[in-house]
């Protein structure tokens, strides 16, 4: 897998997953292919490509262009090669002068309502229409063009009835019906590919056209989410990249991965020069197979936004401006401004963030500052605010904080409970994958206080939607596991073999107990006890059940708690260890699986081993030449507490926005208010650089190599596509830091870093770079007992040796409902925005979401008084903002909801500080809260927009 | 709550405490222990052990009974 690479192939049909095999001639060869093939696709593994244009391996075969007709021996006719599947010892012809003369005829009828403006159209070098033209070598077209779709005016000079205008409503990609052959590649790709079903055919024979949405609709008014699928798909100029409208045809492109979400598709980046003229999903991506989202396809514009920063900057204090300074200039700075608080108040005075968006080298540079050159352990990453409660709970139960499947896993699965996650959203190319598993006949239970787009959607309906009140996860679970055990609806054989028998005793006891029922949930949940019971039911006797959760689960005060029950579910049930079951965390940012890996949390060092161990940090100690701290460090909540208190005084940020970010922003800003130095390495100003003193800017993942680890534990490599703008990766800049602090560094290629990583940590240690270039991509552990990586964990027996069943007490949040606040508000994301929201507001997905909205319930709203877009004021005990309302029924009434994209809204100034029992992993998902009308920005915002403004002044350069 | 250190990590004491409870108390008692010592940092350990020496009060009886189990931290 090199950097230069041509074309993927399109064997014209998908792969046919039959293990029997069948064997064939086609022009004489003969080829062996598993039953179900088409011929299209046997003929196209010798190397024979029958032309087509209706027919691609993404989307199952359709047989309406009759282009790829052949004649089989002893058969009528001329069949589709497309959609006549494979038989044994039949004789295929593809080429005859019959076939030829066939294939003539056809593409003339085709290019008769074409126009011939191949010069000057956008898909010029980039068109399968004109490549069949060629290659069933059309001449002529004896067909003059009376009735016409693509002329604007009919041959007497009156206005075209049939001539539709293009629709650029989209910000990405034009639709252009005068350039379409009605192959419906597109719709084929939205529903097979994507699964939303925007698109159709409306009409009939000659009025037939592509249509998105209603019969008024254009692309964006219709429910098109933007994903690319019918654009990848489109053999013609029809549906069109804008960036390719503009910037003409790529000439290279280099595989790299997506930095936006934990799913980590594979793309390729396409340039001219080091331009990127578009990003398409990688059909050999393992995570992706070929799809994409409206996040990675499109939204790439940040990267080359004018608000980077592309120089570094210095100040004395943050009511200073910014003033740009050389590289060297800012690190002597940054290196005597930490080794002062060093000096005066001990090396346990500062410490690091890693960046979950940055690569698994970098995360580990990062660490490695605080470990080797601090000396001390105070590192933690993002993860602590979604996901550390995984680590803790998966940890303690199965061994291993790992996601036990990969993503191929779900075409295996029976029953799919999705709990805390709107996929739909959030990881929208897995989401594409479970659909289609569902529209095969898999079913779904969602447990989420939200109606999400997952529980209903075109040909989707899940079997029960537990509608629960936030806060109740551990009732809910627990009552689902009361079920399984007080029916005997568990597994004992794979409970005595693969568990502790007696432990599950213990366990069955206590869940067992009638407060655990359904019926004595029922109102503390608020979801009727006979739908959990059918759940229960359906979860533990369709077949194979795998459990995918996402952030409201963890973000709790029992976060941690119902892991451990997502645990129990899965080992009770014996739905662990293949294909199909499993405990699939779906992790939030793109690198959140590696930055965990790679030792950024402050008790452990890479590879998920306690600094208490001497063993490890031995290892550590013998390759860095230092002797490592014994005692676990602070997480970020602890290291903002510490700076209030004033023993906490500076820190490096790398790539992660913790002032927007993290819950409670009055204290997170008086936390970065109370230290001395904060170094903030990020590609914008963002809202921590706020409270900064040093401002290094970050390079995007086009500008550097590394590693990012999905939520399968896929490592995936990430490829420099053009040089750095503001000049080096940042792993280079993290080093400059170390070396102007005394280290002495010399990593002159990521891949050294990998190497390192490989030999200290075992899950790693058969990953290098080499590797990663022969097999695309590998999941950990790598080692010496799996080389090419582990898709299934568990499969023989657990991590930890028996899968340990934990009881799991619900105890309610201190965090309620009452006269006050008696609202619960809950927070989530939007498709086309993306966490904290600074790369994709810098790019076209504002048109989707432009603002924050807070959903309520009808008859709350109108209890208040408050009417659709109204500005209403949204206050907690933390604090309170103003954003518009939306009313919907998707909530629950004493439920409202809103994202967190936006820093206007600062949605957390609303949340409060408590936290998961056991990881302090913030509790985003419980807020009380009381909505009111509002005429506008509550004070605080005003404060904070202004203090914000202040602090964000740079200094005009000096002449 | 209040960002005051001592009541923040009585109650994130607490909080472990509960979910402890639900195990067999010696199972309890040394989870609650191990947890604390690999997860806090020894400057919370000092503000615990603060309270701690003080009586404990507003601890669940657990914390108090592990007191002697959770490391002290070195002096700085």
């Amino acid at each position: 897998m090199k950097d230069f690479i041509i074309p993927d192939r399109d064997f014209g049909t998908p792969v046919a997953k039959s293990k029997t095999m069948v064997t064939l001639t086609i022009d004489g060869f003969d080829v062996t292919v598993p039953e179900g093939t088409s011929i299209m696709r046997a003929a196209a593994e010798i190397g024979i490509a029958v032309p087509k244009l209706c027919a691609t391996d993404t989307v199952d075969a359709f047989g309406s262009c009759r282009l790829c007709l052949v004649e089989i021996e002893g058969r009528n006719g001329t069949p589709a090669s497309c959609t006549t599947p494979v038989a044994a010892g039949i004789k295929v012809q593809t080429q005859n002068a019959k076939l030829e003369k066939l294939r003539k005829g056809v593409m003339e009828l085709y290019i008769s309502d074409h126009p011939l403006d191949c010069l000057t159209c956008s898909a010029n070098g980039d068109c399968e229409l004109q490549d069949m033209a060629g290659a069933v070598g059309l001449r002529d077209v004896r067909y003059e063009a009376v009735d016409t779709h693509f002329k604007a005016k009919d041959n007497s000079g009156k206005a075209n009835p049939q001539w539709n205008p293009k629709d650029d409503s989209n910000p990405y990609f034009t639709y252009d019906p005068a350039k379409c052959i009605v192959c419906s590649r597109c719709v084929r790709a939205c529903e097979e590919v994507q699964g939303t079903f925007a698109l159709t055919i409306s009409g009939r024979g000659f009025d037939s056209r592509v249509s998105a949405g209603m019969k008024d609709d254009n692309f964006l008014g219709s429910e098109c989410v933007s994903c690319g699928a019918c654009v990848a798909a489109c053999p013609t100029a029809t549906l069109q990249e804008k960036s390719v409208i503009e910037l003409g045809t790529p000439v290279r492109s280099v595989i790299t991965t997506c930095a936006y979400c934990g799913v980590g598709c594979s793309f390729k980046a396409e340039l001219r020069g080091d331009e990127l003229v578009r990003m398409t999903p990688y059909k050999n991506g393992k995570a992706n197979r070929g799809h994409s989202c409206v996040k990675g396809r499109f939204a790439y514009g940040y990267a080359s936004h004018k608000d980077r920063i592309l120089s570094p900057m210095i100040r004395d204090s943050i009511n200073d401006a910014w003033k740009e300074v050389s590289w060297a200039e800012a690190m002597e700075f940054a290196a005597n401004r930490m080794k002062g608080i060093i000096d005066t108040h001990g090396r346990h005075s500062v410490g690091v963030i890693t960046s979950s968006r940055c690569t698994n080298e970098e995360a580990y540079l990062v660490q490695k500052l605080t470990r080797a050159v601090f000396m001390n352990n105070n590192t933690d990453t993002c993860a602590r605010v979604c996901h550390s409660p995984t680590g803790y709970g998966l940890g303690q139960t199965l061994g291993t904080s790992a996601g036990t499947q990969d993503f191929d896993s779900v075409e295996h699965t029976d029953v799919a409970i999705v709990i805390g996650a709107n996929p739909v959203a959030g990881h929208p190319v897995f989401a594409s994958r479970l659909k289609k598993r569902l529209r095969q006949g898999a079913k779904l239970i969602v447990i989420d206080p939200r109606r999400t787009e997952m529980v209903e959607s075109p040909h989707i309906k899940a079997a029960h939607h537990l509608a629960l009140t936030p806060g109740t996860n551990v009732a809910i679970v627990t009552a689902l596991a009361h079920v399984i055990v007080t029916e005997g609806l568990f597994n004992e054989d794979f409970i005595r073999n693969r568990c502790d028998w007696d432990e599950f005793q213990d366990y069955a006891e206590f869940v067992s107990q009638p407060k655990n029922s359904p019926e004595a949930v029922q109102l503390l949940t608020g979801v009727q006890a006979d739908e959990v019971r059918a759940a229960a039911r359906l979860y533990a006797r369709g077949g194979n059940g795998a459990i995918y959760y996402g952030l409201g689960v963890t973000e709790h005060s029992q976060g941690s708690t119902t892991v451990i029950g997502i645990a129990n579910l899965a080992m009770m049930t014996g739905n662990i260890g293949r294909p199909g079951v499993g405990v699939n965390p779906l992790r939030g940012q793109n690198n959140v699986q590696g930055s965990c890996d790679m030792g950024s949390f402050p008790h452990e060092l890479p590879g998920y081993r306690h600094v208490k161990g001497e063993a490890v940090r031995d290892i550590f100690e013998k390759i860095w030449g230092v002797q490592i701290d014994d005692e676990p460090g602070l997480r970020i909540p602890n290291m903002l507490d510490a700076a209030v208190e004033g023993t906490f005084k500076g820190l490096y940020c790398q790539g992660e926005d913790i002032l927007q970010s993290d819950p409670d922003t009055k204290h997170v800003a008086a936390g970065l208010a109370a230290m001395d130095c904060v170094i903030v390495h990020d590609l914008f100003l963002n809202e921590t650089a706020n409270y900064a003193h040093v401002f290094l800017p970050g390079s995007t993942f086009l500008e550097k190599d590394g590693t990012f680890t999905n939520a399968e534990r896929r490592i995936n490599r990430v490829r420099k596509v053009m040089a750095p703008r503001q000049g080096y990766g940042d792993w280079e800049v993290t080093q400059m830091l170390a070396n102007a602090m005394g280290a002495d560094w010399t990593y002159t290629h990521p891949s050294q870093i990998m190497d390192e990583i490989a030999l200290t940590t075992p899950s790693f240690a058969g990953v290098s770079y080499e590797k990663l270039e022969t097999l695309g991509s590998v999941q950990w552990p790598c080692n010496e007992k799996a080389p090419e990586g582990t898709p299934l964990m568990h499969v023989d027996g657990f991590v930890r040796g028996k899968g340990k069943f934990i009881n799991t007490e619900y105890i309610a949040t201190d965090e309620r409902a009452g006269p006050r606040f008696p609202l619960l508000l809950t927070t989530g994301r939007i498709l086309s925005q993306y966490n904290v929201g600074a790369q994709t507001r810098r790019t076209a997905n504002v048109i989707w979401h432009a603002e924050d909205l807070l959903e309520i319930h009808p008859s709350d709203a109108e209890m208040r008084g408050i009417k659709d877009g109204d500005w209403v004021k949204l206050a907690s005990r933390s604090g309170e903002t103003t954003l518009h309302a939306q009313i919907t029924d998707r909530v629950l009434p004493g439920v409202v909801y809103t994202t967190f994209h936006h820093p206007d809204t600062q949605a957390n100034v609303i949340t409060t500080d408590y936290s998961d029992w056991a990881t302090n992993c913030p509790e985003y998902k419980v807020t009380a809260v009381q909505v009111g009308s509002s005429n506008g920005p509550t004070e605080w915002q005003q404060e904070y927009n202004a203090q914000a403004t202040l602090s964000r002044r740079i200094l005009p350069a000096a002449e | 709550m209040s960002h005051d250190p001592h009541v923040k990590l009585i109650y994130m004491a607490n909080q472990i405490a509960k979910f402890m409870e639900s195990k067999p108390h010696a199972e309890g008692l040394a989870s609650l222990t191990s947890h604390i010592n690999d997860f806090w940092e020894p400057r919370m350990r000092k503000h615990l052990f603060e309270v701690l020496d003080g009586g404990g009060q507003g601890l669940r009886p657990l914390v108090v009974e592990a007191a002697d189990k959770i490391r002290r931290p070195k002096a700085a």
